[in-house]
């Protein structure tokens, strides 16, 4: 057996793994993995600041579905990381985090560039690995992919001492996985599934409420075929948007403190909430105990900690979604499809009568819905979607019509500002053929942005529609609605040529301010291929998110508008 | 409440701090807790005392620990509980034979004896190790140290009749 250092173990391990990019920035401690790194077959994508690197990895976990990698060095490097890792804890991305240490002796004196990652990253990652043998490194390598990539996704540190990878070891193919408390749950239990569907047929308004577990388990076609046979609405969360067609006919829009008034108000009214891959996570659910009253619940997740969590359900199944789901077809039989026509005629009267609305004139300023929509109709809803965080998140995951699964990523848990640049060069370098357009605020951008040097010197062409209003917009918002527009803090001014910006970090940049000069941005935009494209939307600082159920508050009173009418829809069942 | 719960984990460093950084982020009280190898090798034993309303959260999210491996709540009818303690209490001449005979009753033993002190070790439930510090207060306590509990289910099985807990 010839001898390999720990850092040639590292790197054969993560080709072992099937690894064919990493995205990081080198450093002292990390250094002896680098160098084998250079003759591997795995790229290394240079990141300007390794929070980048890290939401990089992200964005490639969320567009291809495989285990995102990210390598920083000890200290600094590694503290950089924890941003991304609490963000994908939060939003179950399955994502690898190589760091390097301080050699062992060294451990524990303050040394240089030295921090305690295993104790700092505890909290922030589904497990995490300080290897203090050389020979140990193929099985935690294996281990750390194993557990990030399966049952609940999640985010896995490995902490390498330098005197470690600089140590000699043969190399040994990784043995079976010897875990014994982590055996996750793939099949949901065949008499409460029988449960779920006995209270599915009896239902005479159903909804189904769906996640991102959909998206992580692969199973929008089982979602849809769920749907038309049980004739069930479905309201997808902000983290599943495409996994279900918006355009379908029992499509409700996204719930919650943004949400459409349909897709809200159908939970409100709902006898039975079938909720798959979901957390009941409190931007959906407002206020928990005025959340869905009326209904029975059905809970399928693969985390059983999250069942009972927020809301006891009738019927629990602890089960991967896309297992659970096609158990629940066959368990379904040969049962006829319910006429559920008085419930969706109550659902079409909504959506006509509150549609999400905008105006957009002439000659007005520039909303940023109206941005939304253009894209989407020069692209025909072609591209894998990325956002930042707060308003123009909000307006792009409700107005763009998502079809398909994995094409829209943001940061919805932890709500990352500065998420989008990063994550859509992730998403880009994983998946190159794909059009990737990014939509940020102004806000997002200044956090992160530096990151499109790394897409242009990487050939990694991204596209990003920064929606300029000047300001925090969210916070903006609330301080109009909540604050007695005593705007503190919250405005970004107008300071930055973001052409120049973006001419300045190698990429196109161009600059949309009105209606109509907005589609030939667009359009010259997509036909630019070899470079990063910047395109700068000016659009009104005025423009609020509605509808909007506010923190802490019930879903039955939506404010639909800026006049803060509240509607209490009481009265519109028959 | 006070809920006790036994838990196997495996014994790799930093599993003690992984379940306590758990519990604290989670907003549960930790009111004791004892750990030590287990017979099963390779495995270390936590009998964790929780305060928490109800319990069914706190053992789901321990369970997400990859290195915890098997969780048991302990009902306190069908389980043996005990605490260890060692006290130092006063007792100058014309006083020892008092707390001696309070020692006497809690079975509990002099493991060292100053000019004015003695140091009594005692084990047992954790209400009698209660009532063994209250009777010696008045006397003046001048250091104390309690093990945190440990606990093990009973031997009961099925149908069988119960057999009385040995004090």
């Amino acid at each position: 057996m010839s001898t390999i250092s720990g850092a040639q173990a590292l790197i054969r391990a993560l080709e072992h793994e099937g690894v064919e990019v990493a995205f990081g920035v080198p450093g002292g401690a990390i250094l002896p993995a680098y160098d084998p790194l250079l003759d591997s077959p795995i790229r290394h994508v240079l990141a300007r600041h390794e929070q980048g690197a890290g939401h990089m990895a992200e964005g490639y976990a969320w567009a291809t579905g495989r285990v995102g990698v990210c390598i920083a060095t000890s200290g600094p490097g590694a503290t950089n990381l924890v941003t991304p890792l609490a963000d994908a804890l939060m939003d179950s991305v399955p994502i690898v985090a190589i760091t390097g240490q301080v050699p062992t002796s060294a451990v524990g004196n303050d040394a240089f560039q030295e921090a305690y990652t295993t104790g700092i990253t505890m909290p922030a990652t589904k497990h995490n690995y300080f290897v203090t043998n050389v020979a140990e490194i193929p099985d935690v390598v294996h281990e750390a992919f194993h557990i990030a990539g399966t049952g609940r996704p999640g985010p896995v540190l490995i902490d390498l001492p330098k005197d470690i990878l600089n140590a000699t070891t043969s190399w040994r193919a990784p043995t079976e996985l010897a875990l014994p408390g982590y055996k996750p749950t793939v099949e949901g239990h065949p008499l409460r599934v029988r449960e779920a569907i006995e209270m599915i047929a009896r239902a005479e308004r159903p909804v189904l409420y769906v996640g991102g577990g959909i998206v992580k388990a692969n199973a929008a076609e089982e979602l849809r075929r769920l749907a038309e046979l049980t004739a069930t609405p479905v309201t997808t969360t902000l983290m599943a948007r495409g996994v279900f067609p918006d355009s379908h006919p029992l499509a409700l829009g996204m719930p919650g403190m943004h949400g459409t008034y349909t897709a809200i108000t159908a939970i409100q009214k709902c006898d039975v909430l079938v909720s798959i891959g979901v957390r009941f996570d409190d931007r959906v659910t407002g206020n928990p105990a005025h959340f869905a009253p009326h209904a029975k619940v059905v809970h399928i997740d693969v985390d059983p900690a999250e069942i009972g969590k927020v809301r006891v359900p009738e019927v629990p199944i602890v089960g991967d979604a896309g297992a659970v789901m096609r158990q629940m077809i066959e368990a379904w039989g040969e049962r006829e499809t319910p006429d559920h026509s008085a419930w969706i005629d109550v659902i079409r009267a909504w959506q006509r009568d509150h549609p999400l609305r905008y105006e957009q004139t002439p000659d007005g300023p520039l909303k940023p819905q109206f941005v939304v929509e253009e894209l989407h109709r020069i692209t025909g809803g072609d591209a894998i979607l990325v956002a930042g965080v707060g308003q123009h998140q909000m307006w792009t995951s409700q107005f763009w019509g998502f079809e398909d699964p994995r094409r829209w990523i943001n940061s919805g848990g932890l709500g990352t500002m500065g998420f989008a640049v990063p994550a859509a060069i992730g998403a880009k370098a994983g998946k190159p053929d794909e059009l990737v357009y990014a939509i940020d605020g102004d806000g997002c951008f200044q956090m992160t942005s530096q990151e499109l040097i790394t897409a242009a010197t990487e050939h990694i062409p991204v596209k990003i529609g920064v929606m300029n209003n000047g300001v925090h917009g969210m916070v903006t918002q609330w301080q109009r609605l909540f604050y007695q527009r005593r705007f503190s803090g919250s405005q970004l001014g107008n300071a930055v040529d973001y052409v120049r910006l973006a001419e300045a970090m190698g990429c196109v940049g161009l600059k949309a301010e009105t209606p109509d000069e907005v589609a030939p941005a667009i359009e010259k935009s997509l036909a630019i291929d070899d470079r990063p494209v910047v395109v700068e939307f000016v659009v009104d600082p005025e423009e609020m998110v509605f509808p909007m159920v506010p923190a802490g508050g019930s879903n039955d009173e939506v404010i639909l508008g800026p006049s803060q009418t509240v509607i209490s829809p009481a009265s519109d069942l028959p | 409440m006070n809920h006790t719960l036994s838990v196997l984990v495996e014994d790799k460093p930093g599993v003690l701090a992984r379940v306590s950084s758990l519990l604290a982020r989670r907003g549960f009280n930790i009111h004791s807790l004892a750990v030590g190898p287990s017979h099963e090798e390779g495995m270390s034993k936590m009998t964790i005392v929780v305060e928490a309303p109800e319990l069914e959260q706190v053992k789901k999210q321990l369970h997400k620990l990859i290195n915890v491996v098997k969780i048991t709540e302990l009902d306190p009818a069908l389980a043996i509980e005990r605490e260890i303690v060692m006290v130092r209490v006063n007792a100058p001449a014309g006083r020892r034979s008092d707390v001696l005979e309070i020692a006497a009753i809690f079975k509990a033993v002099a493991v060292d004896v100053g000019h004015n002190t003695i140091c009594f070790l005692v084990a047992g439930e954790p209400g009698k190790i209660n009532d063994l510090l209250e009777l010696v207060r008045p006397y003046g306590i001048v250091d104390l140290v309690k093990s945190g509990r440990v606990a093990l289910a009973r031997d009961v099985k099925g149908k069988q009749p119960r057999l009385r807990a040995v004090n």
